[in-house]
């Protein structure tokens, strides 16, 4: 990245031109887990969202007083502590949410996203793009989240938000739920599909080989 | 006893196989899987690792962390619990960088043939995961050496498995906009359908 980027940019890019999921293969682990409800996803994407968006603001601080043997400690220890302070969080204002995201709050931890922006970017950028490339790494990390969710959700039980859209079979309507959506494979095959898309509309991410 | 290890083993390899079912681990998974000969190596470090970090992190727990575990020291009042993750990812790192001077020192070429995946072991998410779903589901220092060891395991097969179709991928002829990452993902979607099979085993 040598030419200096625009505000905007920085909080754009990330959601179509350079997913952090379809293109970066960054944080998949918890884009597939969390997706069977809106619900969930939207409390992981904004976690993940506010996560990055402060480490890299915390990493870029400090950025030049750390000597790089030592930075991935340092690193680490600034995500675990937001990462305890967003999972305290959850767990005091939506323990319902908090039980069925299970492991996958502190998993934040170790989401490469967190870890790769501070990395690739907080680490040479003072510190309020670092933040803004935070917001827009989780931007389209929620995207990808989103939208997989909302497939899953929509066509798995028929429901956005728990709010019945589809009156399924089972409660006296016409839509027969697709259980397969609810299976962890189809989070898989949605991301899969989700990525030919983003490439077919954007060929210059298309891989080589 | 000895019955509910092996079902236990057997569960965390397939039933409940860490990056099929749990999707845990998914980055090194989809990308470090192009060849099966740095797939299986990335395997045997993360069986290692996970085998070493579960049943350390379960020793943590249940005597400095857990609420009322301090009672040894005379602080029967004091929950840690909220120190869990932090402390964790501590240990994790720590015995990563451990095994890797102790590997570097003493077999080299194990430490040559595993090198550069090391260190990425301290951010994948099965390494993390195991450590929690251990917390979460109260195993017993026993069972935590059981489960670490498997979910180690199935880790490592869902990955050779992998990386042995990808290899074979090559020679396909996907639409343009598939190839690479997006095949990936259907071709793993497709392996965790396979895995689910497993799923109504009763043990």
């Amino acid at each position: 990245m040598s030419k200096k980027l625009s505000y905007k940019e920085i909080l754009f890019d990330p959601v179509f031109k350079n997913n952090p999921i379809a293109l970066q293969i960054l944080g998949i682990c918890s884009a597939l887990a969390v997706t069977s409800k809106m619900e969930t996803a939207v409390v992981m994407a904004l976690a993940v969202t506010l996560v990055t968006a402060f480490s890299n603001f915390f990493v870029s601080l400090i950025r030049k007083h750390v000597p790089s043997s030592i930075r991935i400690l340092v690193e680490m220890t600034i995500i675990a502590s937001l990462v305890i302070i967003a999972d305290q969080l959850i767990r005091a204002f939506a323990f319902e949410i908090s039980k069925q995201l299970s492991v996958y709050v502190g998993l934040i931890i170790t989401n490469c996203i967190v870890m790769g922006r501070a990395e690739a970017y907080a680490l040479k950028n003072p510190p309020v793009e670092s933040f803004l490339d935070g917001i827009g790494n989780g931007l389209g990390y929620s995207f990808i989240l989103l939208t997989v969710g909302f497939f899953r959700e929509l066509f798995g039980s028929g429901t956005l938000f728990g709010i019945s859209i589809l009156p399924t079979v089972s409660s006296g309507g016409w839509y027969t739920t697709n259980g397969l959506l609810l299976m962890p494979p189809s989070a898989f095959f949605l991301i899969g599909l989700l990525i030919w898309v983003i490439r077919t509309l954007k060929p210059e991410q298309r891989e080589s080989d | 006893m000895f019955e509910h290890y092996l079902s236990l083993f057997v569960k965390s390899i397939f039933i409940e196989n860490m990056a099929l079912a749990f999707f845990l681990g998914m980055c090194t998974f989809l990308g470090v899987s192009k060849r099966v000969e740095t797939a299986i190596g990335l395997g045997i470090a993360v069986v290692v690792v996970q085998a070493i970090t579960v049943p350390v992190n379960n020793l943590i727990y249940t005597n400095v962390l857990k609420e009322g575990a301090l009672s040894w020291v005379g602080l029967p009042d004091v929950d840690l619990s909220f120190l869990g993750y932090i402390t964790y990812i501590g240990v994790i790192a720590a015995i990563v960088q451990i095994l890797e001077m102790f590997l570097d020192k003493f077999v080299p070429s194990l430490y040559n043939a595993l090198g550069i995946f090391l260190p990425l072991i301290t951010v994948n998410c099965a390494i993390m995961g195991g450590s929690l779903f251990m917390v979460e589901r109260n195993y017993t220092f026993g069972e935590s050496v059981v489960y670490g060891f498997g979910s180690g395991i199935g880790w490592a097969l869902a990955i050779i498995a992998l990386a042995g179709i990808r290899e074979r991928l090559k020679y396909s002829n996907p639409p343009k906009a598939l190839r690479g990452l997006g095949l990936t993902f259907i071709t793993a979607g497709l392996m965790a359908m396979a895995f689910m099979l497993f799923s109504g085993i009763q043990l």
